[in-house]
């Protein structure tokens, strides 16, 4: 099934909470409410003509400028062989996305990373820690304005040339 | 229980009236047999693990940051970081999503050239995976018998590229260098001599009652636990899911191949078991044989890169592809702001999953059977971290 159509069967079900399909970009996605994004994944993962049993790829992207943390869900279908992308947005001040882990295991982890690396508090997760950087890291690597410190724990982050 | 120190702790409960005693082990970051810089804080009751909980991060090298900086053509060489075991894969995995992003046509014989050079390297990279999963079990003889053959492989992709481990060998549009001369002759030669090789690694080790001990029935994963935890690659078809991103959701020139996709079935154990993960890269390494010898067969002629500028500029937006590397469906995510520099790349790699799912699996085996886990996951650390 295409975006289109599966952006169809979501707008009947849940009106208000679905936005827009994007059917020029590269790979057709649909923009969720945060708060329904939970009911959405159910949803597809549950629908038999959808059946979208695996969460290939989630992870976010820090669009500074628009003030909004895009969290990004690349789902697929074994049995169906097809593949759908979500979009969130959260606003970046406060970014609060409910967690998905309950409908698929494979969220854990990906939003582990993601809460590490762009600080999205993912509501719902069993086991939030910081899971790529040390665990008294202050800051998010991945956030367009994140600035290096000058040292961790007595270690310098600064070279006198980069190619030393 | 604390995460950060590498004290040994001893809890004692009495929940059940009889005193236990629960011990909280480090194994790392650096035991050899964790496949890269890792770690495992392992709650033990006696030698029967209750919780094996991964630490990883030791080998994050930040590579998604570092494409925000070098640009499209500058990330290349990082990308052979990310997994250094199986690096064409990444290099193609970069190439095919950039060139989705601007729209790129490889030549022909450009994308045959990448499939040459990504299946001598799932072979290289099964050959360690399986030669290390033997070795940590406790046999070192195949161990050996492996990687004489892989350094053949090296040698033919140094050949090709120059390089054996951090290939660099593909760019956006195509591979970098046509094959040098000889060099068909030299792969068919080494192809007749490895084929029977794989045999002999089915006599050596393969169905030894002491090496079927340890693995068979040990860590059985299901399928749709396999799909819940997003596992991929051999270790999904060792679940007994017949899906290859290859046969599937073919890219570059795999439709023009023929090759079969195995699955594991059971045959020692269970579907989904340490055998079965591991006698699925064994025959993956013949199918591999079959795909090099018809893509030398079909080769044709032409250019090996198209014409892409040096200023590479796509156009605005975001693409997702997904590339069967060694260590099964690698995605690459990537956004473009229309400038030189990639506004975000991500890299979702299989180890990544697979090192998820370790905790789940691992509860009730003994400690021992933590190693023989890990290497038939055939987990790289690097890739975990990025």
């Amino acid at each position: 099934m295409d975006a289109a159509a599966i952006h169809q069967r979501l707008k009947a079900r849940l009106e208000a909470n679905v936005g827009d399909c994007d059917l020029q970009a590269k790979d057709p996605f649909i923009r969720v409410e945060p708060a329904a994004i939970l009911e959405v994944c159910r949803f597809l993962r549950d629908e038999p003509d959808l059946q979208f049993d695996v969460l290939s790829n989630e992870t976010g992207v820090d669009y500074k400028a628009k003030g909004i943390i895009e969290v990004v869900y690349h789902l697929y279908s074994y049995p169906h062989r097809h593949a759908l992308v979500l979009k969130v947005d959260a606003p970046r001040d406060n970014p609060v996305v409910p967690s998905v882990e309950t409908v698929w295991k494979a969220a854990n982890w990906l939003e582990r990373e993601i809460y590490d690396l762009l600080g999205v508090t993912f509501e719902g997760h069993s086991d939030l820690r910081r899971l790529l950087m040390p665990e008294d890291w202050i800051g998010y690597p991945l956030r367009k304005d994140f600035v290096e410190p000058e040292e961790y724990h007595g270690i310098s982050t600064r070279r006198e040339s980069l190619l030393r | 229980m604390s995460l950060s120190g590498f004290e040994v702790e001893v809890e004692r409960t009495t929940a059940s009236g009889l005193e236990t005693e629960e011990m909280t082990l480090n194994m790392g970051p650096q035991h050899p047999s964790t496949h890269g810089v890792l770690r495992f804080v392992v709650k033990a009751d006696g030698e029967v693990m209750r919780e094996a909980i991964p630490d990883v991060g030791y080998l994050h090298r930040s590579i998604e940051k570092i494409s925000e900086k070098v640009g499209y053509h500058g990330f290349m060489p990082y990308t052979d970081r990310v997994d250094y075991v199986a690096a064409m894969f990444c290099n193609q995995g970069w190439g095919m999503v950039c060139e989705k992003l601007a729209g790129i046509e490889v030549p022909k014989r450009g994308e045959y050239c990448r499939v040459i050079a990504a299946e001598f390297n799932r072979i290289a990279s099964h050959l360690l995976s399986v030669g290390t999963m033997v070795l940590d079990i406790g046999a070192a003889t195949p161990f050996f018998h492996a990687f004489r053959e892989r350094e053949k492989i090296n040698d033919l992709l140094e050949e090709l590229c120059g390089a054996r481990l951090t290939y660099n060998y593909m760019r956006i549009g195509g591979v970098a260098w046509d094959l040098p001369p000889g060099f068909v002759e030299k792969s068919i030669a080494f192809l007749d001599a490895f084929e029977p090789l794989i045999d002999e690694y089915n006599d050596l080790i393969t169905y030894n009652t002491i090496y079927l001990g340890r693995v068979a029935d040990v860590a059985v994963i299901s399928g749709p636990e396999a799909i819940n935890y997003n596992l991929v690659g051999p270790n999904l078809r060792a679940s007994g899911v017949k899906y290859d991103v290859r046969r599937d959701e073919p890219y570059s020139v795999y439709p023009e191949l023929e090759f079969d996709v195995p699955v594991g079935t059971g045959e020692e154990g269970t579907v989904g078991d340490c055998f079965d993960r591991y006698i699925v890269r064994i025959r993956e390494m013949q199918e591999s044989c079959k795909i090099l010898r018809q893509c030398f067969k079909q080769i044709p002629d032409g250019p090996v890169i198209a014409k892409v500028p040096r200023k590479f500029k796509p156009p605005a937006g975001d693409a997702y592809i997904r590339v069967e590397s060694a260590r099964g469906d690698m995605g690459w995510y990537a956004v473009s702001d229309g400038s030189e520099f990639p506004y975000r790349c991500k890299v979702r790699t299989g180890s990544f999953a697979a090192m998820a799912i370790i905790d789940k699996v691992s509860r009730g085996l003994m400690i021992a059977d933590l190693v023989a886990v890990i290497a038939s996951l055939d987990i790289v650390a690097p890739e975990v971290d990025r």
